[in-house]
């Protein structure tokens, strides 16, 4: 098991399909993280990458695919919803743990402190004891620049801050895998450097990365691996140079043309 | 009007020991008891949802003295069936007539009350904690609750004095809470004074009620206030500061 854990992607989906009603988002989509990789999703709204991503933690329960975390495999081929039995529903929070999520709208604990966000989540879920995890909250705090704000709630922050405090969060838990769902989309334009900043420092560390994203430059820049969605279908991926320098598809082609 | 206080002044005083033990014991059953059916009224499953929908409906579309008689009178009515049941000396008491309806009837106003509660939940924040593999108690007890409760407080607060309010109509039923002692009084003397008494005793619990309340809303909404109040708060500060340093969204 364990030599073969170095050899399993990080996190493979294959196939994945999801509807809402007659309205079908995602039409196979597959993909591979390996470790260390950094892959960026890219595609005009509506393309079903938000939906694409918030799949593979489950936050939307796809209706057919696989997903693998570490050799961990979900079949998902029957589709699966929310009153399932116990042991899967306990495979799907481990299979989430290992995910770590950041939102578009940052969605931090608004009745609890900074340091408290970022400890909860540790403390219960993976049950670290409190001393600990206080510890190694206030380290990643300290990494996003959010040390001396532990003890301000929510509400009192910018929204820079706030999104830096939500991938603490994620952080916290260890995660093989970040995911990021738009995580500037939401900021004013003269914040989300700070942010942006942050996600390509973990970038650099080799964390394993996958994001939905609207800003090209930056995707360029740190991704070493883009998607591009289109109507629910991947329509063309490869490494950044490639696919941003020489896109072939005529979709693609039109879709960066709007961007710069 | 002073001397019926000094001549009666002690028996009102059993009256409020009794209209506060009835009150504050319905209250606290309906607060357990609304959690859990607000939690099932809100579920998919329909087979949980009408026999809440209807208990509400009931319990909210008909007077409280009508419960209250029906319950009394009602289940003298069934005196052989409940005495089979061994239930008979619980509803031989007017006292626990009182506490059993007030209890029901309480316990559907304050299940709305957190319906509201928990519909008002910001989701994403209950997303954050599903995407780190929350279990869905954890989430209730961390995420869920903690906000429905700060939600519901002040419309749980309105209810609870309500409550203390209706507890009056047990004095029809025999009950020697305030009213009761107050009606007997005014039998006795025809001073009607007494009635002023028996108002002000009402008033004095619920002012007091309804400072303990604010304590509790001042905690429950602490991360909504402006930083500038982070210094300890001496309690008087609080009673006088309630409204400049919060901003409610």
């Amino acid at each position: 098991m364990s030599t073969n854990l170095h050899s399993e992607p990080a996190l493979h989906v294959e196939e994945l399909h999801k509807s809402f009603g007659d309205i079908k988002v995602l039409k196979g989509v597959s993909l591979t993280a390996k470790k260390h990789d950094v892959i960026s999703i890219i595609g005009s709204s509506g393309s079903g990458k938000s939906t694409f991503l918030r799949c593979m933690n489950l936050l939307e329960f796809p209706n057919a695919g696989r997903i693998r975390v570490h050799g961990e495999q979900l079949d998902l081929s029957q589709g699966i919803e929310q009153g399932n039995s116990k042991a899967r529903q306990s495979q799907i929070e481990r299979i989430r743990s290992r995910l770590g999520m950041v939102f578009q709208s940052f969605n931090l604990w608004s009745h609890m402190s900074v340091l408290e966000n970022v400890m909860l989540g540790p403390c219960t879920v993976l049950k670290r004891n409190r001393d600990a995890a206080e510890v190694q909250a206030k380290a990643l705090l300290n990494r996003v620049g959010m040390l001396e704000k532990c003890h301000m709630y929510p509400d009192h922050l910018s929204g820079g801050q706030k999104q830096r405090v939500a991938i603490a969060r994620a952080l916290a838990m260890d995660p093989d895998v970040m995911l990021f769902d738009e995580p500037t989309s939401a900021l004013d334009p003269e914040l989300v450097n700070e942010v942006l900043l942050v996600i390509r420092e973990l970038a650099e560390e080799g964390r394993t990365m996958i994001m939905v994203t609207h800003e090209m430059r930056f995707a360029r820049d740190v991704s070493s691996h883009v998607i591009y969605l289109h109507q629910g279908k991947i329509e063309e991926q490869g490494p950044p140079e490639q696919l941003f320098n020489n896109p072939q598809s005529e979709h693609l082609q039109r879709f960066l043309s709007t961007q710069y | 009007m002073f001397e019926i206080l000094i001549d009666y002044g002690p028996k009102l005083l059993d009256g409020m020991a009794i209209t506060l033990k009835l009150t504050f014991i319905s209250v606290v059953i309906a607060g357990l008891l609304s959690l859990p059916l607000a939690i099932l009224r809100r579920s998919k499953n329909k087979a949980y949802q009408w026999p809440i929908k209807l208990y509400v409906s009931f319990f909210r579309g008909t007077p409280l003295l009508a419960q209250l008689f029906l319950v009394y009178y009602g289940s003298g009515q069934f005196r052989e069936e409940l005495t089979d049941l061994g239930v008979w000396w619980f509803f031989r008491e007017p006292f626990y007539c009182a506490l059993f309806t007030f209890a029901l009837n309480s316990t559907a106003y304050q299940l709305e009350i957190l319906r509201g509660g928990l519909q008002a939940v910001p989701y994403g924040e209950v997303e954050a904690g599903v995407a780190l593999g929350m279990p869905r108690t954890l989430l209730y007890r961390k995420i869920i609750l903690p906000h429905t409760y700060r939600i519901a407080l002040p419309a749980l607060g309105n209810e609870i004095i309500l409550m203390l309010k209706g507890s009056a109509i047990a004095s029809v039923i025999t009950l020697m809470d305030v009213m009761g002692h107050t009606r007997r009084v005014f039998s006795q003397t025809f001073d009607i004074s007494v009635y002023f008494w028996a108002a002000i005793i009402y008033l004095v619990i619920t002012t007091m009620f309804v400072f303990a309340w604010r304590l509790l809303e001042k905690r429950l909404t602490r991360h909504m206030c402006y930083p500038v109040n982070s210094k300890p708060l001496s309690t008087s500060s609080v009673l006088s500061t309630t409204k400049e340093t919060c901003h409610v969204n």
